[in-house]
């Protein structure tokens, strides 16, 4: 119990380093120095490095920080929620919902996330809006059918459904889209971290910290659900209330997340995997902390590898994503009997 | 001195409310009472309605009709959490709690107790240590639910219900899925703990054996059949078995207690000390004879020790057995060679 505790200075270590690496190491090579500097406010040599360091990689740091813990938490929610160790945003279709909502604007619409279009101000306040609908709608439909279906891997292949009919109905949006529009939804698509601005940091952050803050609020009622909905009902948790809660605190986190940095698998499926075979617990009094440190730890990391060494290019984020995401879950799936938590 | 029933209901009708406000009634017209102190097992087959009633007691399912009470007060009249400090359950229904530890899991029965955030005080640690030590678990409290076996995972459950510290326990089949020696303690920790802590224990299970010899009650359902309660050897003197659970070749024996196979046998007398004596006839009941202690029968057996067994028959020399198999196996063979 004791070291299992330990882990999470540990990886809170971790996360400082990942952070401080990710403002020192970036396409464009600064000297330690001169970032030290920069971020002490001593100015620097350079214009360029001095907005490069606040207006790009600053943000684009505390972004993967936020969206890192968010994807994670929404992932462990679900997991806990549907009692099934597969499930995560992206294979209930969540994001596939809240991909519909960012596509609708972006290419019906014409909206931006990044760049002011035809509606300057209400541009992503529009796209956020756009994927929370979508985001909520498909969790509506997914707890429509939890009612419906007892058996949980049906219920997720039932997610996975929707998600196809979200992806179709987003096929024809870009069927129909101006080549522009594609274009720019097409980049959206492959995920990053760095379209969030300076100016929207603030409330990206706020609403990701809002939603994180939630899901430790749930950590009691979390613990009981581990016994299944009956138990729980039994130990005096107002199930259906909690269950909106979680469903809630996961559609606000996966929405947010979606709309700015895109679509971005596997974090919200494999991180809780490797707090819980970290920790070697299901309490989640730890992993819920647990499961947020190593979330952004992960996205920080992920963050890094985009980058590819001796080059100024930038890979998709969602070309590494699942090179770390997938084996992690092979791993888990092939050891699941000598996993405690699956048993 | 009887206790003062603790659950109590009046002309309760279980079952399901269907689409259109129609409703499909399992049972109805129980007036059922649960003792504190006591352990009551509800036997019935399968479609009789045990689980509905169960959950209808536990408060999953609204009952259809009549009310229940639950230490004098009425069942809907109770507050979530009221309610979970008065009635634990122990289900079949699989839980993912394998990666959590032993204490963890029986902590979960402090959920009631605790605040917001289930910060555990020192009262509360102190019954999740005695309800591990009441069901003897203490020793595997750091391992993980996951490294248990079948019996220690329910005894792990009940500790966590003890935690919970309700008057009222019940158990949906808690023997289900557990080998001979682990049902019979689990059993036997029961009768323990509605004795020692005065709870009222009832759970649902197909074991009538077990059942017969460890419950101080039992509640008959079956279908369309009013409901009967009263002690084992009450209701088996009374008949009460017979009419429950005789169905085409299964018949219940009121000297034994067991339910067996109805055949047309051949009659042997068996003659001997009274261990061998029982022992003979279980062999002979399954072979299809029919064993009996002081009549006539063309066939007999004298059984002198358990390697020496004599076998006497109408107008034949007596033989001599060494084995229950070989004595059965000859008795088989002769049978056979008549009836063909």
């Amino acid at each position: 119990m004791k070291n299992r505790i330990a882990l999470l200075p540990l990886l809170s270590v971790c996360l400082v380093l990942l952070f401080g690496l990710s403002l020192v190491y970036g396409a464009v090579s600064i000297p330690l120095r001169e970032v030290i500097d920069i971020l002490c406010g001593k100015g620097s040599s350079s214009p360029a490095w001095e907005y490069i360091v606040w207006q790009a990689r600053l943000p684009q740091v505390v972004t993967a920080l936020f969206a890192g813990a968010s994807l994670a938490v929404s992932g462990l929610l679900l997991q806990t929620l549907f009692r099934n160790p597969l499930a995560g945003p992206s294979i209930l279709g969540i994001s596939d919902g809240a991909n519909l909502g960012v596509a609708a604007v972006l290419l019906y619409w014409g909206g931006s996330i990044s760049q002011v279009s035809d509606f300057p101000i209400t541009g992503y306040v529009a796209v956020i809006l756009a994927a929370l609908l979508g985001a909520f709608a498909i969790l509506g439909i997914i707890i429509y059918f939890s009612s419906k279906v007892k058996n949980n891997v049906m219920l997720l292949i039932i997610g996975i459904m929707i998600g196809y009919m979200a992806s179709s109905l987003i096929s024809i949006l870009n069927y129909y889209a101006a080549a522009d529009r594609v274009h720019a939804f097409v980049m959206w698509g492959l995920g990053n971290f760095s379209a969030v601005s300076m100016e929207q940091l603030p409330f990206f952050s706020i609403v990701s910290v809002t939603g994180l803050l939630l899901s430790v609020l749930l950590i009691k009622p979390l613990n009981a659900l581990l016994l299944g909905e009956m138990y729980a009902a039994n130990l005096g948790v107002k199930v259906k209330q909690a269950r909106m809660q979680i469903l809630f605190c996961t559609g606000l986190l996966t929405a947010i997340v979606t709309a700015f940095c895109g679509p971005i698998s596997f974090i919200g499926l494999a991180v809780p995997h490797i707090a819980r075979l970290l920790l070697g617990t299901s309490n989640h009094k730890l992993l819920v902390p647990a499961t947020i440190l190593a979330g952004s730890c992960v996205a920080l990391l992920c963050n890094l590898l985009m980058v590819v060494p001796g080059s100024n290019t930038i890979l998709p984020l969602n070309a590494v994503t699942p090179m770390l995401g997938a084996p992690v879950i092979i791993y888990v799936i092939i050891n699941r009997k000598n996993i405690q938590y699956f048993n | 001195m009887k206790q003062n029933p603790v659950i109590t209901t009046n002309a309760l009708a279980i079952g399901y409310l269907l689409k259109g406000g129609r409703r499909k009634v399992v049972h109805e017209g129980l007036d059922l009472q649960l003792r504190a102190g006591e352990v009551t097992c509800l036997l019935g087959l399968n479609g009789a309605g045990k689980s509905t009633l169960l959950r209808t007691l536990c408060g999953f399912q609204p009952p259809l009709q009549g009310e229940i009470y639950l230490s004098g007060k009425a069942l809907d009249s109770y507050s979530r959490a009221s309610f979970a400090m008065t009635l634990g359950v122990v289900l079949t229904e699989k839980t993912n709690a394998g990666g959590l530890t032993v204490y963890e899991l029986v902590s979960l029965g402090r959920h009631p107790y605790t605040g917001f955030w289930g910060r555990l005080r020192e009262a509360d640690r102190q019954i999740i240590e005695d309800s591990m030590e009441a069901v003897g678990i203490t020793h595997k409290a750091s391992q993980f639910v996951s490294e248990l076996s079948d019996g220690e995972r329910q005894k792990a459950m009940i500790a966590k219900v003890l935690a919970q510290q309700c008057p009222v326990i019940l158990l949906d089949e808690p023997t289900a899925f557990l080998d001979v020696t682990s049902r019979i303690e689990t059993m036997a920790l029961l009768h323990r703990l509605a004795v020692e802590q005065q709870k009222a224990i009832l759970l649902s299970t197909h074991d009538l054996d077990l059942a017969i010899q460890m419950a101080d009650c039992l509640w008959l359902l079956a279908k369309d059949k009013p409901m009967v309660a009263g002690s084992p050897e009450d209701l088996i003197l009374q008949g009460a078995f017979t009419s429950f659970f005789d169905r085409g070749m299964i018949h219940f024996d009121s000297l034994t207690g067991k339910l067996n196979l109805v055949q047309k046998n051949q009659p042997v007398l068996v003659r001997g000390e009274s261990n061998l004596v029982y022992w003979l006839g279980n062999a002979l009941k399954r072979n299809g004879f029919d064993p009996m202690e002081n009549d006539h029968a063309d066939i007999e057996i004298t059984a002198q020790t358990s390697s020496r067994m004599l076998l006497h028959q109408v107008g034949r020399e007596p033989q001599t057995f060494t084995s229950v198999a070989s004595l059965m196996e000859y008795l088989k063979d002769m049978s056979s060679f008549i009836h063909n």
